[in-house]
């Protein structure tokens, strides 16, 4: 029952952290009608622009939180040097350079810090663990993640229904040319949406590395769920990437966890384990295909 | 005569012939020039091409952006692979079983992504290629994540694969066949049906185009030679991996369909040889420039990508002057 209970908590906090990525993307595919690929090189950016920065500062929270800012302004800078120009473009631009810009960043970033994986230490105040409910015990630092993640996914809900950014964030993602039509400075708001995705997508990439590790091509994979997560939730829908970030967390991490036992009871121990996490990853990929037959454009997508 | 000749009077239609004259003639070039990795890179050349053409069929022609081209890489190699793995070795039965799993994948696939369009087109074909790519990788008793060394197909008494020279001119047969066939394709009714739906797919409805049913009768056909593809790439290494259908090969697809000219025959045939040489030469450059930077080539690619996109969709094929008819 513990055991079950911590599986859970780590797929909440897997879902909480593909919620950030998933979050940014589906905002600037809801508001500037743009498939960013790339958007998983601003998390391998930001966890690799904490790990130079905790170096720096010797100090986890600091470089972490000078890490924020750095990738808000590289996320400002790509949108002014490529993505403005891709907006009235069709799909399949957007996807080849967003593709190039991930070529790109991989190498930037093979070139700059070396071919070999960095990895960032737990900080100390958080390199512990804590009783969650009498007897069961989490680590501390992935219990910060949940919060954490909890605490930007309210923010953002706040922002997005609360706030005037975020009025012209929905007016943005319903009607973009009526809102330019009406005096919004549209370049300026899809400015500050980009580098606000960027910032999510930083923050994940850098409360992932101690957990994972910090190495090229860290955000393709999680980019591909992300999309999937999007997809499922329905573009442009904040609400639809948490519910669907929260389910496919569940799916990948309860999958790996009591698929092998499941699955030993009728194969090899070693075919088990190695079959397992591919079965996950198969169930996550088979919900997105149901949802779209059932809905094609996801849970919570506007329909037309 | 004439008229097999009135082509070669064109600038296109020369440097078509002169492509695919010295690609005729290649082995025999690498072997005077004692040059063997080149008849390797020749080989990957044509079987990209194949695969470049396939995906131009839905892509270029039928204005579907799959990103998901790249799993008939691996279903066409791993069939080869699993039925050797296993001792099947006859090419007879390999190849069969490889296109109509490629087939029969392309039209499920198809079947239920079709259904979506735009961007949710893109990510579901993306998603079916990833679930794929995991089940491969999950296959212990086909070397999971490593792959799986195979013997190739044997077509006893016919053609020797083994022979380097042999299967790269079996691969160059092949693609003449693909083209000859996409251009059949592209210039048919059926073909002027999915073009017509690429640029108004409503206005075909309203004809009375069963469109739905045109453009998954594509993507299966597309799928079988995608299919084919695979075959020849798991053949030409002797080695199957889920690598060869992770999405960044997907991605490189487009990326060749795009560079060589969408929707035109012979792009897909440009752009390969523009990637493949573009591959092979920035390295060399960029070592030149500073050594050691030769490994960094694709911090210059992708920005070369980011430039096509933006400014050079007619690809290389728009180059060469307008198309007549």
């Amino acid at each position: 029952m513990d055991y079950l209970l911590i599986q859970m908590l780590n797929g909440v906090q897997l879902g909480l952290l593909m919620f950030l990525l998933a979050a940014g993307l589906t905002l600037t595919f809801g508001i500037m009608d743009l498939v960013n690929l790339a958007h998983g090189s601003l998390y391998m950016m930001g966890a690799y622009l904490a790990w130079t920065l905790i170096g720096v500062t010797d100090s986890f929270f600091l470089g972490a939180l000078l890490a924020l800012p750095a990738t808000f302004l590289l996320g400002v800078a790509v949108e002014a040097v490529v993505m403005r120009r891709l907006y009235a473009r069709d799909h399949l631009d957007q996807v080849l350079a967003t593709f190039g810009l991930i070529l790109f960043f991989n190498e930037l970033v093979r070139a700059v810090w070396g071919p070999a994986g960095k990895s960032i230490a737990v900080p100390a105040f958080l390199a512990h663990t804590v009783e969650i409910l009498p007897g069961v015990l989490y680590p501390a630092y992935r219990f910060a993640i949940i919060v954490v993640g909890a605490l930007v996914a309210l923010l953002l809900a706040w922002l997005v229904a609360r706030t005037r950014l975020g009025m012209l964030i929905r007016a943005g993602a319903s009607n973009r040319r009526m809102i330019a039509a009406l005096g919004v400075n549209i370049e300026l708001l899809f400015s500050l949406v980009f580098g606000l995705g960027a910032v999510f997508a930083g923050l994940a990439g850098l409360m992932a590395a101690p957990i994972s590790s910090v190495k090229i091509g860290m955000g393709d994979d999680i980019l591909i769920l992300a999309f999937v997560i999007i997809v499922i939730g329905g573009i442009g829908s904040i609400k639809g990437a948490f519910v669907a970030a929260m389910v496919v967390g569940q799916i990948d991490i309860v999958g790996r966890a009591f698929l092998p036992d499941f699955l030993k009871t009728f194969m090899s121990s070693a075919a088990a384990s190695s079959a397992a996490p591919a079965i996950s990853q198969v169930l996550v990929y088979v919900l997105m295909a149901g949802v779209l037959v059932w809905r094609p454009t996801g849970l919570f997508g506007q329909r037309n | 005569m004439a008229g097999l000749l009135a082509p070669l009077r064109t600038p296109r239609g020369l440097i078509v012939a002169l492509i695919l004259l010295v690609f005729a003639v290649l082995p025999l070039l690498t072997q005077a020039f004692d040059q063997r990795y080149l008849l390797s890179i020749g080989t990957r050349i044509v079987i990209w091409s194949i695969a470049a053409i396939s995906l131009n069929m839905i892509l270029g022609y039928g204005g579907l952006v799959s990103f998901g081209h790249a799993v008939f890489f691996g279903i066409g190699g791993y069939a080869v692979g699993i039925l050797a793995a296993n001792g099947l070795q006859s090419g007879w039965l390999q190849w069969p079983v490889a296109i109509a799993a490629s087939v029969l994948w392309a039209a499920l696939v198809g079947a239920l992504s079709l259904r979506t369009r735009g961007v949710y087109f893109i990510m579901i074909t993306l998603a079916f290629a990833q679930l794929v790519y995991y089940v491969s990788a999950g296959l212990e008793a086909y070397g999971a994540d490593d792959g799986l060394n195979i013997s190739r197909s044997r077509f006893d008494g016919l053609i020797d694969l083994r022979d380097k020279a042999s299967f790269y001119w079996l691969c160059f047969v092949l693609l003449l066949g693909t083209l000859w066939f996409c251009g059949r394709f592209a210039n048919s009714r059926f073909g002027f049906v999915l073009r017509g739906a690429k640029s108004n797919d409503q206005r075909m409805m309203a004809l009375g185009f069963p469109v739905f049913r045109y453009r998954l009768a594509a993507f299966t056909l597309s799928g079988a030679f995608g299919g084919l593809a695979g075959i020849l790439l798991a053949n030409e290494g002797a080695y199957v991996s889920p690598a060869m259908m992770s999405w960044v090969k997907s991605g490189d697809l487009i990326v060749i369909v795009v560079l060589g000219g969408m929707g035109t025959l012979f792009g897909p045939l440009y752009g390969t040889i523009a990637f493949f040489v573009l591959e092979e030469s920035l390295k060399p450059l960029l070592d030149l420039v500073h050594k050691g930077w030769g490994e960094y080539w694709q911090i210059v690619f992708g920005p070369m990508l980011v430039l096509i996109a933006l400014y050079a969709r007619g690809g290389i094929d728009s180059l060469l002057g307008r198309r007549h008819g």
